[in-house]
This record gives C-alpha cells, structure tokens and sequence, in this order.
C-alpha cells in the first residue's frame, strides 16, 4: 500500500515558444495531466544546461523532463540540436552514476500538441512512479555510525597517551 | 618577512595535515624552496606530520583559535580523517583546502563509483596479490588481550574538506603550483585576502592561457591520447581530444596542453563554473559536427567511454551529484535515513 502512496516530483524545463505552448494549449483544452511536473518556463531547450538537470536531482527530483521545439524548428535557428548533444553527452553520464533511463527525458513537442506533451508527461509520471523515489540527497547520508566513532576518538586518546596519576 | 610580507612581531603558529591524498601536496610546499625558510620565520609549526614529530593529543590540549593558519590537504573517507577536520577547525584561525583532494575530492574520490563493501571485497578478497585466507576485514573495533583496538569507519562516500566542516579559503591544484602557494602564502601573511570560502587563485581558464588556436572547428569523433599526435598550434579540442581547459581554473601556466598533452582538469572548476562535468558536457556538446542522434550516440559512446574519469577525475565528490548511486535496496531507491 505505501507504494502506491508515492509521488514522483518531477521538473519539467519547457521552451517558451514551442513546448510551454503546448503545455498551455492543454490547459485552455482542458485536457487533464499528472500534477507531477512542476514547469520551468525557459527561452529555448538550448537554455538548459546540465547543471539544472544535476541540480534538480541533487535536490531531490525524482525525474526531470526537457522539452522544446522539434529538431528544425527551434526560434533560436540550431540550438535544440545542441541540446540534442548534451542531453545525450548528459544521459552518457547519468547511465554512468546509475541512474535509471526513464528518468531524464527529451520531449519534442510543437505549440499544436498540447495532447501529445500531456501524454507525454503522464507517461513519465507513471514510469518514474514505476522506479520509486530517487531520493539522491540520500545517497550521501552520514555513514551509520561515523559521529561515534570522531566522538570516540579525544577519549581514544586520552587513553593512550596520557599517564593516569 | 622582507620582500612582500609584512614584519611579524610575534610567530604565529602553522599547523599542515593530509588525509586521504596522495603525499604530493607536502612536496608541492617543499616546491617552494628556500622560501621554505621565510614560512619557518613567520611560523611556529606546531603540527606536520610528514615532515616532523607531533601529537594529536598536544593539539587538543590547545585552547581554540591558537593556531594561526592550517593548511589540510586530502580528502575526507575515514571518521579519523573527520575528526582531525573538526578538530582543527577549531583550534584553527584560518584553514584551506590546500590541493584538490581538500577542495573537490579528486582521485580519492572517485572510489565514490564504488560502495565500502566493493572496495573492501577487492581489497581484502578480489586482488590476485591478496593472501587472506581467514577472511580478515578492518573492524572499527578488536578485543584483544590488552584491551580494544580501534581503527578508523571506513565511509561509503568521500566528502571533501568542505563537506565537513567550514573552510575559509582554497587553494586548488594537483597539487597546488609552488608559485601559487607562495601567493596564497604571502596573501595570508600580509592580509590581503579574497572574501572567505573563495579559492585563492586566478579567475580566467586554462585556455585562455594556452597558446594554442582555436578556430571553431568541429569534430566527427574524439580521440584518445594514443590515438593521435596532435598538431603543435591549434586547440586540442579542435582536434578530438578531450580536453578540459575550458571548464578549469588557471594556475598552472596550462603546462600540458602546451606540450602537446590534453587538460585533465587538476586546477578544479573556474571561478562560476558550478559542476565542472556540466560544463564538459556542454563544451564537447558544442564541438561535435552532427545533427543526427544515431551519429551523435555513437561519436559519445565510443569517443568517451568512462564519462566519470573524463569529466569528474578531480571532482566527483564536489560535483552536484557527489557519487553513484548506492545499492538500491531492491526496488529501485535509495533508503531514506532514518
Ligand atoms: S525555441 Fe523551442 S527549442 Fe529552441
């Protein structure tokens, strides 16, 4: 039961011109989505950098999604083919820290497909929903046990260097 | 001190420490020769355990802020080399992270690709030179005839110096160039300090001190170092190889690709740069000449097949993700601490 209680947080970087669009369409629409994502509207896909994408899960997303333009179509000429590149330069890195596939996505979704980025984010929302919280901050917790063993230590030594009188 | 420093009335006192490092950074401050001299006139040095005898126990007995500057090279992986920080934060006016390990984890850190349990398996089980027929694994704690011994916990996940206590300056490099040392030195002996938790150090990259051209070229695939001898004048990247002047602090004066050899990266993340392998990504985004996925895919794939040790060889542990992702506990996620 407490598995169906989880709910991925997702963020979602949307391009103003294309994706953010469509994502809007969907509402006028009234077409329904998981409230999973929380949208950040950005100029361009090419805007992304990885660090926002890092930086998201390092906070505690349990996924993250890119969406803009369809390749050829991007209002700043080229770069959603340089996001094309880092993304995949990015998942090379993330596949690498073990972090699973459906995780980190790269939607293309023009201003008319609202229906298409809607069933796109439901997808991703049950995929990530699938996998579990990623929970990455907890990757780093304090080791079971470490502040007894520095809090032991002065005592450690007090032990064996000082001549009891 | 006579040239740059200003006359000291009263020694202060100097403490240096290593953990988890390699040993090169005590011998990049012997790098400064015989300005070694003018450090021992300014300073008492009360703690330097390469280099001379001391006791942990005298520096306890310390009161707090007795110190005047602590320079601590390496990485934190050991409750030992946890505690030595805390401890010497607080005897400590002034600590830097002196070299990389210090200030971002280096090579130490990447043992976080690993868990504890890996490491020790290889260690004590895996290596074909490892005779350890009984089995025998650290414990933190061994009863024995005498009373109990104690060795350090072993971490799952190395910190850097500033993810365990708080640190005034830093000094990266591996190791630190003699030349910025003395800087950092006469700036601290002087004074004349950045605001606390800078680096101490340039703010421009390794490229824009390289000598070589850069054209805006665009490359079809990268190429490993033994791949290819690159052309003396034009900018390695340019050329396929990954390098990493782009992304990293100068300081070095950029002694390898000036001699034909790639940036690694050892001087650390220049000053905004706030995950040094996002910056990589996007750079080596930038270079390669395709539109087409599949291509893409494969120039990545084969051109760079550890990403980890090409972009975060000296910063996993300050990078924004710190490690792989521990042993998911069967269904895919990380346990929460309780
Ligand atoms: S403007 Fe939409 S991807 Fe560039």
């Amino acid at each position: 039961m407490s598995e169906s209680a989880f709910e991925p947080k997702i963020v979602g970087f949307l391009c103003n011109w294309c994706s953010y669009r469509a994502a809007d369409l969907a509402g006028t629409a009234r077409m329904k989505y998981e409230p999973n994502i929380r949208i950040i509207r950005v100029m361009c896909s090419g805007r992304v950098d990885p660090t926002f994408v890092l930086k998201a899960l390092s906070l505690g997303a349990d996924g993250v999604m890119l969406a803009g333009c369809h390749p050829g179509e991007c209002h700043y000429i080229e770069q959603n083919y340089k996001t094309i590149r880092r993304f995949k330069m990015l998942k090379h890195t993330l596949r690498a820290l073990g972090i699973e596939e459906e995780r980190v996505r790269l939607q293309w979704a023009s201003a008319g497909e609202g229906a298409l980025l809607a069933s796109a984010i439901n997808e991703m929302v049950d995929q990530v929903r699938e996998l579990g919280p990623l929970y990455w901050p907890g990757n780093w917790a304090d080791n079971e046990g470490s502040q007894d063993a520095i809090q032991a230590l002065p005592r450690e030594h007090a032990e064996a260097m000082e001549v009891p009188a | 001190m006579s040239d740059g420093g200003a006359p000291t009335p009263e020694k202060g006192k100097l403490a240096l420490y290593w953990a988890a490092s390699c040993g090169g950074c005590e011998i990049a401050v012997l790098g400064i020769d015989d300005k070694v001299l003018k450090v021992a006139e300014a300073f008492d040095i009360v703690l330097w355990p390469c280099v001379m005898d001391g006791k942990v126990r005298d520096i306890e007995k310390m009161p707090d802020k007795s110190i005047d500057l602590c320079l601590f090279n390496g990485a934190i992986r050991t409750s030992e080399q946890e505690y030595m920080a805390q401890l010497l934060r607080r005897k400590s006016k002034v600590l830097v992270a002196f070299g990389s390990c210090a200030a971002e984890g280096c090579i130490p850190a990447l043992a976080n690709m690993n868990t504890r349990e890996e490491i020790f398996q290889t260690a004590y089980h895996d290596t074909p030179s490892t005779d350890n027929p009984d089995g025998v694994r650290p414990q933190i704690e061994t009863e024995v005839p005498e009373g109990t011994l104690h060795l350090p916990l072993f971490y799952d996940t190395v910190k850097t110096l500033g993810q365990s206590v708080e640190v005034d300056y830093y000094l990266p490099g591996c190791p630190p160039e003699p030349d910025r040392i003395w800087d950092a030195l006469v700036a601290i002996l002087t004074g004349q300090l950045p605001a606390p938790g800078s680096v101490i150090g340039a703010t421009t990259t390794v490229c824009d001190t390289c000598p070589r051209t850069r054209n805006e070229k665009k490359i079809k695939e990268f190429k490993r170092t033994w791949e290819i001898i690159p052309d003396p004048d034009t900018c390695l990247l340019e050329q396929g190889v990954v390098c990493c002047g782009i992304a990293t602090r100068a300081g070095c004066g950029a002694l390898c690709p000036t001699v034909g050899s790639p940036c690694i990266g050892c001087y650390g993340p220049n000053e905004g740069v706030v995950d040094f392998g996002a910056r990589m990504m996007t750079a080596l985004a930038s270079v390669i000449d395709s539109q087409d996925p599949d291509e893409i895919d494969r120039i990545i794939q084969e051109g760079i097949p550890d990403p980890i040790g090409s972009f975060y060889r000296f910063g996993l542990a300050n990078s924004l993700l710190r490690r792989k992702a521990l042993a998911h506990n069967g269904d895919g996620r990380v346990a929460e601490p309780a």
